[in-house]
């Protein structure tokens, strides 16, 4: 048999595109894998909290509940702020009276006098819904109520929630609540209905501070994206693997 | 085959075959499995738009500025420039049309959210101008002798 030079090279060729191919590129795509594909977003909402920053004047949580309808004085809330003056001596004092909802006015920590020379540090720690890269809430639904957009946001369907309090077991965060009106899971929704219309999330329009920031994390110029790139920002509970997107600056051990 | 046999497999066919008829009329023809796959994007879509239509309320500076520019001057060359009209004012909604006026939080307590004296070392909260609200005229509206709106006291 006669081997010529073309025959060499077309079958070197051929061999070398066969074993580059990657297999990935033959494989079938789900219905859903094309849809996402087709209306891909750039869109991932994320939220940067400065704790150095905040005052704990509450107006984020006032301006949470009016915007959001949850029931003004019903110990519910989607966010709130927390606490924390650490003494000289180690102990540790938190509290969060209403979520924090009108501010924080006096020295006493849950009934316990406070000398503000024993203090050794003292902050504000404002929470809310992560919008959990992995949200355990979401898997634990047995209906398909509560579930993840594609730019992140986790929502619940209040007319398919059957109210059976799984995702507000599951959530590490203690963030899910029963809505007392509605009575069903009810949740920080980074209020998506701003969002979408180009505002900011309704408590961060009324931090007077800036310390609490919302961004798109896709857009590399976005002032939050940049912070959370090149500071050194943390996470809540990052060993619980949900890979929560809320990110904080100044976060210390005793936040929990 | 037996009628034994046969009897309750027709019932259990009809059982299976009635839980699928019904499924068709109760499951939402939009409920599926969509971007982030099964474990965490299977829903109803249509509730994505519900959520996006959620009624804003709380309408921003922005709002307020053109018709209420004598006092919007004023407060953003002063240090409240940081804060919302509605954090005292509440939520705008439609007003003027609804609600026609708006409730203005003037109590004390309001104030004290920030400038109650709160000595905190590694909180922006220390640095804020405060007071003792049990000794600076304790039961007054602080309103009485500062103007929120030009809170350096000048022209007072």
């Amino acid at each position: 048999m006669k081997f010529t030079r073309r025959d060499f090279l077309k079958t070197a060729l051929s061999g070398t595109i066969a074993s580059v191919l990657p297999l990935g590129g033959l494989r079938i795509l789900k219905p859903g894998e094309v849809r996402a594909e087709i209306e891909k977003t750039n869109v991932r909402w994320g939220f940067l909290v400065d704790t150095y920053k905040c005052v704990g004047c509450g107006f984020c949580v006032k301006a949470c509940k009016l915007e959001n309808e949850v029931p003004y004085d019903a110990p519910v809330t989607r966010t709130w702020i927390e606490r924390y003056v650490i003494l000289k001596d180690g102990r540790v004092f938190a509290d969060t009276p209403m979520g924090g909802r009108d501010g924080f006015v006096s020295l006493k920590v849950r009934e316990t006098e406070i000398k503000p020379a024993d203090i050794a540090k003292a902050f504000f720690v404002p929470k809310l819904c992560n919008q959990c890269e992995k949200p355990p809430c979401v898997q634990v639904c047995p209906v398909g109520a509560t579930y993840q957009r594609a730019d992140g946001v986790v929502l619940v369907d209040r007319s398919w929630c059957i109210g059976c309090g799984y995702c507000i077991m599951a959530c590490p965060y203690g963030v899910r609540f029963f809505h007392p009106v509605y009575r069903t899971a009810e949740k920080c929704t980074f209020c998506i209905h701003r969002l979408v219309k180009g505002m900011k999330t309704a408590c961060v329009q009324a931090c007077p501070f800036g310390a609490r920031q919302v961004g798109n994390l896709k857009d590399l110029n976005d002032p939050i994206t940049k912070v959370i790139l090149n500071e050194r920002v943390a996470v809540l509970k990052d060993e619980y693997g949900t890979k929560p997107q809320v990110y904080y600056l100044g976060l210390d051990k005793n936040v929990r | 085959m037996k009628t034994h046999v046969y009897r309750p497999l027709i019932v259990v066919l009809v059982i299976v075959g009635s839980i699928l008829l019904a499924r068709q009329f109760v499951v939402p023809p939009d409920f599926g499995v969509y971007e982030r796959g099964f474990m965490y994007s299977y829903y109803r879509r249509s509730n994505e738009k519900e959520w996006e239509e959620f009624k804003v309320k709380y309408r921003t500076k922005q709002y307020c500025k053109d018709c209420h520019s004598d006092k919007y001057e004023p407060i953003v060359s002063s240090k409240h420039k940081v804060i919302q009209c509605e954090n005292c004012h509440g939520p705008a909604l439609e007003h003027p049309q609804d609600p026609p006026k708006l409730t203005v939080d003037k109590s004390r307590q309001l104030c004290l959210r920030c400038h109650a004296k709160l000595p905190y070392p590694t909180s922006l909260r220390g640095k804020l101008k405060g007071v003792e609200p049990a000794q600076h005229n304790p039961g007054m509206e602080c309103s009485m002798c500062h103007n929120p709106h030009k809170p350096d006291m000048e022209g007072w």
